[in-house]
């Protein structure tokens, strides 16, 4: 095994790691040397070709598709340089105050997060895209809301220079989305924070990680990792640990660290969500332009969020229910598809959690709770109601049986749409916003860190993502991690000298053999 | 299934069977479409865990001799429309176990067909790095 040194060890570089590094540049300039490890690639721009599989499989784990224990739900984890950052959509929302007083963090202020979320939002370039840039997907939606009396909102978006491709979710081709990958990770390299791309932390122990850094495979995109491939004990003063609510939860879970930490893994939340999908009858400008520009905040009233979506052939046919002729024809119609996302906000029960297996792997346990079942079968009801309202003529609601509703069928949406619908196994169900495994709190008797990702006992050891979080955010994440991120930053920063007092980065970089 | 050539001759058939239920214009793919269906559906495979794919395969065998029960004849053997409404009815069964099986070959046999680049073309899915400017 080969030894290396640092003062501080950052473990993933999405929107947690990245704000991180970048905030510990302060550091690198002092003479600290701090050190960043992605378990996935580092891909050039030309590599992003917007091709469905090939890009799922470069930028996500498992291409997108992980199954959670029982099989009923698959979870999106991005996993590349840049994290989920690279692969979401670039919404960018400040947190409810309603949602930070909930958690009762021990301070925890809402002031402080709105105001930290406000620096990452003028730092990545967050704004409304103007109307000329919005398709007709997103334009009818916004229709369709007026048109029952809604009122949908525009999403802030950290983009620059977007060309419109549609791709966001396959990273973008024209590294329009302003993520870490593009503001943050450059930002922390030209400071001196070293970054090891395809290098994944086995296990954390006492002020030290064991760190496996694998070799490129035929095919394969993405550089080599700046490592030789190989086994590595890394020393770390300190150890931040953001590799996103699982990856976080599973990997301080198979350490077995030194202290009690009863609510590991505990309170995973995820935003379960899927797609709804109608046919208009005349084509519609969907797989040009920005996909997620609009939303409609029913999280307080009915416990859901609508946004606008479009994805692509094989995510759609997943999506939609069922199979055969039907579903064909439904596919045969992109041109005239116009798609919304429905998301639950779920809440934090005892049982869905994260563990891991025999052999560490995360495991996600997870089981759809009456509340869910209900937000998700009414934001389908009201997502068929606006789709009728756009001038739909036929809505795919997966709970109806069967799933095409026709435009005569839409002042029964309520009859039609209905929970005894709703069958885990047979409706797909994604989530993206994985979030909890690490929360925040007082003590370990209730918590995993402090306000401060801090983790209890273990003062060399922080936690920096949406694995803090207590209870689901009832918003896209992002902008919220960060700020959180930002926090732990600056707590490292004020106990640099504290902690790192004694503590010598002694490496000089060299592979040294044990 | 072999990413490399024809699936083996005992699971071909079934195989076949069930991708053509769950989209019907699979019928219609020359040798060389097949290979590049089975060839991403293999590839899809290889990243899940060993018991996962055991699971699904095994799960199609199970499928092609479950009819014999109610139609006497195994599922290869069916008409296209009681293939269809035996796996619908099988989608809506009680057990979760058997709508997440039904889910998984059809989410792999859609992964194997529309993720193709041909596909894109045969529903008219446009969407192109340039955006608004694609040609």
């Amino acid at each position: 095994m080969i030894e290396r040194s640092y003062d501080v060890v950052i473990v993933g570089s999405g929107a947690g790691g990245g704000t991180v590094a970048a905030e510990l540049v302060p550091l690198v300039a002092d003479g600290r040397r701090v050190l960043l490890l992605e378990q996935g690639a580092r891909l050039e721009p030309a590599e992003f070709t917007g091709r469905e599989i090939e890009m799922a499989d470069a930028l996500y784990e498992e291409g997108g598709a992980v199954l959670t224990g029982d099989g009923t739900m698959t979870l999106a984890l991005g996993r590349t340089y840049g994290g989920s950052t690279s692969v979401y959509t670039g919404t960018s929302l400040v947190v409810p105050e309603r949602v930070i007083r909930s958690w009762a963090v021990p301070d925890l202020e809402y002031e402080d997060v709105r105001s930290r979320s406000a620096k990452y939002a003028a730092q990545n370039n967050v704004h409304l895209l103007p109307p000329e840039e919005i398709n007709e997907n997103n334009r009818l939606f916004v229709e369709g809301c007026t048109g029952i009396g809604l009122v949908a909102e525009q999403f802030p978006v950290n983009v620059k220079g977007c060309r419109g491709s549609s791709l966001c979710n396959l990273g973008c081709p024209n590294q329009a989305k302003q993520g870490t990958d593009r503001v943050q990770l450059p930002a922390a390299e030209r400071g001196g924070v070293e970054i090891v791309t395809r290098a994944e932390v086995v296990r954390v122990e006492e002020r030290a990680l064991v760190v496996r850094v694998r070799s490129t495979r035929e095919g394969d995109k993405g550089g080599p990792s700046e490592w030789a491939p190989g086994e590595y004990r890394v020393k770390a003063g300190i150890v931040v640990v953001a590799g996103g609510s699982i990856g976080s939860s599973a990997l301080l879970l198979r350490s077995r660290l030194p202290a009690e930490l009863r609510r590991l893994g505990e309170g995973f939340t995820c935003h379960p969500a899927h797609i709804l999908v109608a046919e208009h009858p005349s084509e519609i400008t969907n797989d040009v332009g920005h996909p997620k520009s609009f939303y409609l905040d029913r999280a307080e009233q009915e416990g859901y969020v609508l946004e606008t979506c479009m994805y692509f052939p094989f995510v759609t046919a997943k999506n939609l229910t069922g199979f055969g002729p039907d579903h064909s024809r439904l596919m045969r119609a992109f041109r005239r598809l116009q798609m919304i996302l429905v998301l639950a906000c779920d809440r934090a029960v005892p049982g869905n959690r994260i563990t891991v297996d025999r052999a560490g792997r995360p495991v996600v346990h997870y089981r759809f709770t009456p509340q869910v079942v209900t937000a998700l079968v009414q934001a389908t009801r009201t997502s068929a109601r606006i789709f009728f309202a756009a001038g739909a003529e036929r809505v795919h609601a997966p709970s109806a049986n069967p799933p095409l509703l026709e435009a005569r069928d839409a002042e029964r949406v309520n009859a039609l749409i209905d929970e005894r619908h709703f069958l885990p196994g047979k409706i797909s169900v994604s989530a993206a916003h994985l979030m909890g495994g690490c929360g925040m709190g007082s003590g370990p008797r209730d918590s995993v860190t402090d306000a401060w990702g801090r983790v209890h006992g273990l003062p060399w050891l922080r936690v920096a993502d949406s694995s803090l979080f207590v209870d689901a955010l009832q918003i896209n994440p992002y902008l919220t991690v960060m700020a959180l991120a930002d926090r732990v930053a600056e707590k490292i920063r004020y106990e640099a000298a504290d902690l790192l007092d004694g503590w010598q980065a002694g490496d000089t970089g060299a592979p040294d053999a044990v | 299934m072999t990413a490399t050539g024809s699936p083996p001759p005992p699971v071909q058939p079934q195989l076949r069977a069930l991708a053509e239920t769950f989209v019907p214009e699979i019928a219609g793919s020359d040798p060389n479409e097949w290979r590049e269906v089975l060839g991403i559906i293999d590839q899809a495979l290889g990243r899940q865990t060993h018991a996962v794919r055991r699971q699904l395969l095994l799960f199609a065998g199970v499928l092609d001799w479950l009819p014999v029960l109610r139609h006497g004849r195994r599922f290869r053997s069916l008409d296209p429309e009681r293939r269809l409404r035996f796996l619908q009815a099988l989608q809506d069964s009680r057990l979760v176990l058997l709508r997440r099986g039904v889910w998984g070959l059809r989410t792999l046999t859609f992964m194997g067909y529309y993720a193709r680049p041909a596909a894109y073309s045969e529903i008219d899915y446009g969407a192109h790095p340039d955006g608004w400017e694609r040609p």
